[in-house]
C-alpha cells in the first residue's frame, strides 16, 4: 500500500530558510541543509523548498544550495521558484533535485509544461495551482502570489487549470487553497474533494493545516496523496513524529 | 573498489552518485567501454522513458558492452527498466539481460499513475542483496511502467495488485524504487550491493 506524505515546505531566500509574516518581514530560521536534515530525521516524506525570491527578481533559482541539499538529504525533494524554461529545469534536477515545481510560468505558457514533461518525464513535474474562491462561488487561479502587490486574479477556473495541466504532463498537483491559507483552521475539503475527483495524478494539499485531525480529514475525507504544511511545523506546533503516530493510529496508512 | 555511473542521460545521476559518497564510494560517470569493463561494480541509473534511454545507449554503441558485463550491474528505476527484454513505453526492445517484461500501471480510480510515494517492499526470496532488509520496509517509488512478478523477482511490492520492486538475473540486478532516496532502507541496499 501506498502511503501518504507528510510534506515540510521551506521557503529559501539568499541561501537560507526564512518564515515570512503575510508575505513581508522575513525571519531567518536557519541554515537550509541543517533544517532539512531535522526534517528528514524526523519522518518527513518529502521536502519541497521553494525559492521566495527567485520569481520577483526574474531570475532561476540559486543551483548552489540544491545541490548542498541533494548531497546531504536522502529523501525526494522539490524545488519550486523562478523555473520559465527546459534549461532552468534541468539545472535544477541536474543539481540533485528531484522534482521541479511550476507555478505562476505555466500559467504565463501553458505549454511549459508540455516542454518539461516531454524532456524529463512526467514524474518531476509538478503544477501549483493558488486557487480562491470568488464571490460568485468559482474557484478561480491566483498568479504571482509571492508577492502581495504583483497578485493578479485570472478568469480561469481553477479545476479547469487542473484538468488541463493534467493533460499537458503534470505528474502532480498541488492546490494551495488560499483561502484557508495561514489560519490554520483546517484544508478546504470542499475545494480539494472537487479537485480530486478531476486530479488522476497524486493530489498535494496545501493551505490551513492547524491540527493533526485536519491532515487526517485531508486524507480519509478529501483523499489527497500528500498534504503540504509549513508553519505548523516550523513553530513546533506539530512534531511530526507525533503526526505520524497519530495518523497510523487513525487507520491511516503512514511510513513510520 | 572501483563503481562506476552508466551516463546514460538521466537526471537522477548526481543523487545516485550522492548516495554512493555517503557510504564512501566515489563513482565517476562515464559512457568509456573500457572504464565500465573493468569496474567492480556497474551502476546503470536513468530516470526519463525508455525509448530515449536505450537510443542513448546505442549512441554510446553501449548496448553489447553493458550485455556482456559479468561483473555486478544494478539498474536503478528505468535503469533497471533498461535491464529487462522489452518495454512497453514506447515498444521499445531493452537490453534483454534479465528475462523480464515492463508494462504500463493501469489507472483506476483507486489508483493514480505514476506510482509516486513511498510503498512497502516485501522480500519474496534469501539474497545476498536483500541482507537485513526486512518486510515492510519502505521505499520510494516514482514510476508509471513496471515489471510484473516472475521468477526474477527478489521483492515484490503493491499497488492496486503486486509488482516486482527488486529483480535479478545472474549478475544483473534492478531496483525499480530509489534506494538513493528511500532514506536508510535505501541505504542499506546500495550498501549490500557494493559488498555483492
Amino acid at each position: 500500500m501506498l502511503s501518504r506524505r507528510i510534506i515540510p515546505c521551506l521557503d529559501v531566500r539568499d541561501g537560507k530558510v526564512v518564515k515570512g509574516v503575510r508575505f513581508r518581514d522575513h525571519v531567518v530560521m536557519g541554515e537550509i541543509v541543517d533544517l532539512a536534515w531535522r526534517y528528514r530525521d524526523e519522518g518527513a516524506d518529502e521536502l519541497v523548498f521553494y525559492d521566495i525570491t527567485a520569481s520577483p527578481e526574474g531570475r532561476s533559482v540559486d543551483r548552489s544550495w540544491v545541490e548542498r541539499v541533494a548531497r546531504v538529504i536522502d529523501i525526494p525533494f522539490c524545488v519550486a521558484g523562478g523555473i520559465r524554461s527546459v534549461t532552468d529545469a534541468r539545472a535544477v534536477l541536474h543539481a540533485g533535485a528531484d522534482k521541479i515545481s511550476i507555478n505562476s510560468p505555466a500559467l504565463e505558457r501553458p505549454g511549459l509544461i508540455d516542454e518539461l514533461a516531454a524532456a524529463f518525464g512526467v514524474q518531476c513535474v509538478v503544477v501549483g495551482i493558488d486557487s480562491m474562491r470568488d464571490a460568485d462561488g468559482e474557484w478561480r487561479v491566483r498568479q504571482y502570489t509571492g508577492d502581495p502587490s504583483k497578485t493578479r486574479s485570472l478568469q480561469r477556473r481553477t479545476l479547469d487549470w487542473l484538468t488541463e495541466a493534467q493533460r499537458r504532463g503534470a505528474g502532480e498537483i498541488v492546490l494551495n487553497c488560499m483561502d484557508t491559507d495561514g489560519v490554520r483552521q483546517g484544508y478546504d475539503l470542499v475545494q480539494l474533494t472537487a479537485a480530486r475527483a478531476l486530479c488522476k495524478v497524486p493530489l498535494v494539499a496545501s493551505g490551513g493545516a492547524g491540527t493533526t485531525a485536519h491532515f487526517r480529514d485531508a486524507f480519509t475525507q478529501a483523499r489527497v496523496d500528500g498534504a503540504l504544511a509549513a508553519s505548523v511545523f516550523h513553530s513546533g506546533a506539530i512534531a511530526i513524529p507525533d503526526l505520524k503516530h497519530d495518523l497510523q493510529r487513525e487507520g491511516i496508512v503512514i511510513r513510520l | 573498489m572501483s563503481v562506476v555511473l552508466v551516463d546514460a542521460g538521466g537526471t537522477n545521476i548526481g543523487s545516485v552518485r550522492y548516495a554512493l559518497q555517503r557510504l564512501g564510494v566515489e563513482a565517476p560517470l562515464t559512457a568509456d567501454a573500457q572504464c565500465i569493463r573493468d569496474a567492480d561494480k556497474v551502476i546503470l541509473p536513468g530516470v526519463g522513458a525508455a525509448g530515449p534511454g536505450m537510443a542513448r545507449l546505442h549512441e554510446l554503441e553501449l548496448v553489447d558492452v553493458i550485455r556482456s558485463l559479468t561483473q555486478p550491474v544494478l539498474g536503478v528505476c528505468l535503469g533497471m527498466q533498461l535491464l529487462c527484454e522489452h518495454s512497453e513505453e514506447g515498444d521499445t526492445t531493452c537490453l534483454g539481460v534479465i528475462p523480464a517484461s515492463v508494462r504500463k500501471f493501469e489507472e483506476s480510480t483507486e489508483r493514480c499513475v505514476p506510482h509516486m510515494g513511498w510503498n512497502r517492499l516485501s522480500p519474496t526470496v534469501k539474497h545476498p542483496l536483500l541482507k537485513d532488509l526486512e518486510e515492510g520496509d519502505w521505499a520510494y517509488f516514482v514510476h508509471s511502467y513496471a515489471v510484473p512478478v516472475g521468477d526474477y523477482t527478489l521483492v515484490g511490492s503493491d499497488y492496486g495488485g503486486a509488482f516486482s520492486a527488486v529483480i535479478a538475473s545472474g549478475n544483473f540486478h534492478g531496483m525499480q524504487f530509489h534506494p538513493e532516496r528511500s532514506a536508510s532502507v535505501g541505504a542499506k541496499l546500495l550498501k549490500n550491493f557494493l559488498e555483492l
